[in-house]
């Protein structure tokens, strides 16, 4: 009988297809600007940068792996009860993340601890399980998740740029790489001293307090995906 | 009385969607059509006015010190009250399955994702905080879920007119949706603190 079956031709662990799992959703298949999923989180999160890259690299673990492990158990998953299943794998792994960060850097974890938390209800993780992992082989989800978790940082990143930027008028603060346009302390590089011509350069800045509502972020990401439709369309909605 | 105020504050004052931004994710790929809109908000009403008084009860008499195990146990509510979502949410998936199947696949990938709705989860965890009584967390259950019902519908209303105006090509659909949102979003925080025991 096994003769029957033809066997599956073999493919590269990196060819085209797989690479295409990955690059895609950077840009034509984005999880936020296409799919629509996971906007929750970026609304939150996306005050001020150093949180968001936290975040996005905690996202790619867990969206990665719940991805590969759903994989593997897809066979074995009745559809009945698919949901409690998926969602266990994923709070594992988000449990597995915090005491990571809790071992790792303790500071970090204290400012997050709430956000980390809430990567269960992430619905890029959820959503490309049952999207992709449930009808797909274990190392090509493995790739999709890595993928999706990148494209959903790629957005956070560029959305909490501006709002960090232009509404607290400082950027990566709370790590050593701090910048700040408003003149206060003088330990960092580019806020010298704010005395002399030098307050002229740094203490101009009024934040802008719209920028930290989260209504700034949807403004933002609509924003974002004007500029990507226009330079990319094929994705434009003709509905 | 008393329910009312709790029924009106979370549907309107301090609805999930606009004034908190939760469950957004749905809220934004559903919207295209009324119908389908319509049909998501009563999923989202019924799974909302479920899981609350459940999740209550579970919360007060297992998990919280005064309860029957008698130990403190309020670290596994996420889990526990995640679990209670996820299989409300596999019941209500069966039931529009066999219902209507039109709707069921028009929702697509978005009904199971009612699990990770975070208007829910978020509801359940404001419950708590807030220490609501079991009646008053029934009324905040379905206020709540009321509340995102008309969110959704109304901005499926807009989107389905905003069709026929001049919008750039690339900023139609998705785009206005997001911006239309902010702009809703906007306007009600001009509801925040009004308090509904004054009319």
């Amino acid at each position: 009988m096994a003769e029957v079956l033809a066997p599956e031709k073999k493919e590269g662990l990196f060819s085209k297809n797989n690479k295409k799992l990955l690059t895609d959703p950077l840009d034509d298949n984005n999880p936020i600007t296409v799919q629509v999923l996971g906007i929750c989180s970026a609304l939150a999160v996306t005050t001020l940068v150093f949180p968001s890259i936290v975040i996005t690299i905690a996202v790619v673990f867990v969206c990665a792996f719940s991805n590969l492990l759903t994989s593997l158990l897809r066979k074995s998953i009745p559809s009945q009860v698919r949901m409690i299943v998926q969602l266990v794998i994923v709070a594992t792994l988000v449990t597995v993340v915090e005491l990571s960060l809790k071992a790792i850097n303790f500071d970090v974890y204290k400012q997050l601890t709430v956000f980390i938390g809430l990567i269960i209800t992430n619905c890029i993780v959820m959503g490309r399980l049952e999207a992709f992992a449930m009808a797909n082989t274990p190392w090509k989800s493995f790739l999709d998740g890595v993928g999706n978790g990148l494209g959903y940082g790629l957005i956070l990143i560029v959305v909490s740029v501006v709002r960090e930027l232009f509404g607290k008028g400082s950027l990566l603060a709370g790590t050593p790489l701090e910048m700040k346009m408003i003149g206060a302390t003088s330990e960092y590089w580019i806020n010298t001293t704010a005395d002399g011509w030098q307050s002229f350069m740094f203490g101009w800045y009024q934040n802008n307090n719209l920028m930290v509502l989260p209504a700034a972020a949807m403004f933002l990401i609509g924003i974002y995906i004007w500029i990507q439709r226009s330079r990319n369309t094929k994705l434009v909605d003709i509905s | 009385m008393e329910l009312v105020n709790v029924f009106l504050k979370a549907a309107f004052i301090e609805n999930l969607i606009l004034s908190y931004f939760l469950g957004m994710c749905s809220f934004l790929a559903v919207s295209k059509t009324v119908k389908t809109a319509f049909g998501l908000g009563l999923a989202v009403i019924f799974v909302l006015g479920i899981t609350m008084p459940i999740n209550w009860l579970i919360y007060t008499f297992l998990l919280s010190e005064g309860g029957l195990i008698g130990m403190d146990l309020t670290f596994l509510r996420l889990i526990l009250f995640i679990a209670v979502i996820a299989s409300m949410v596999q019941l209500v998936e069966m039931v529009i399955e066999k219902v209507s199947p039109a709707l069921y696949n028009s929702l697509g990938i978005f009904l199971p994702l009612i699990t990770v709705n975070c208007a829910i989860l978020g509801g359940s965890l404001f419950m708590v905080s807030r220490e609501y009584n079991f009646s008053e967390s029934v009324a905040f259950g379905l206020g709540g879920g009321f509340g995102w019902f008309l969110a959704i519908v109304a901005l499926a209303a807009i989107r389905e007119k905003i069709r026929y105006s001049k919008v750039p090509a690339p900023l139609r659909g998705l785009g206005m949706a997001f911006i239309l949102t902010g702009l809703m979003g906007m306007a009600f925080l001009s509801l925040l603190g009004i308090d509904p025991a004054a009319f």
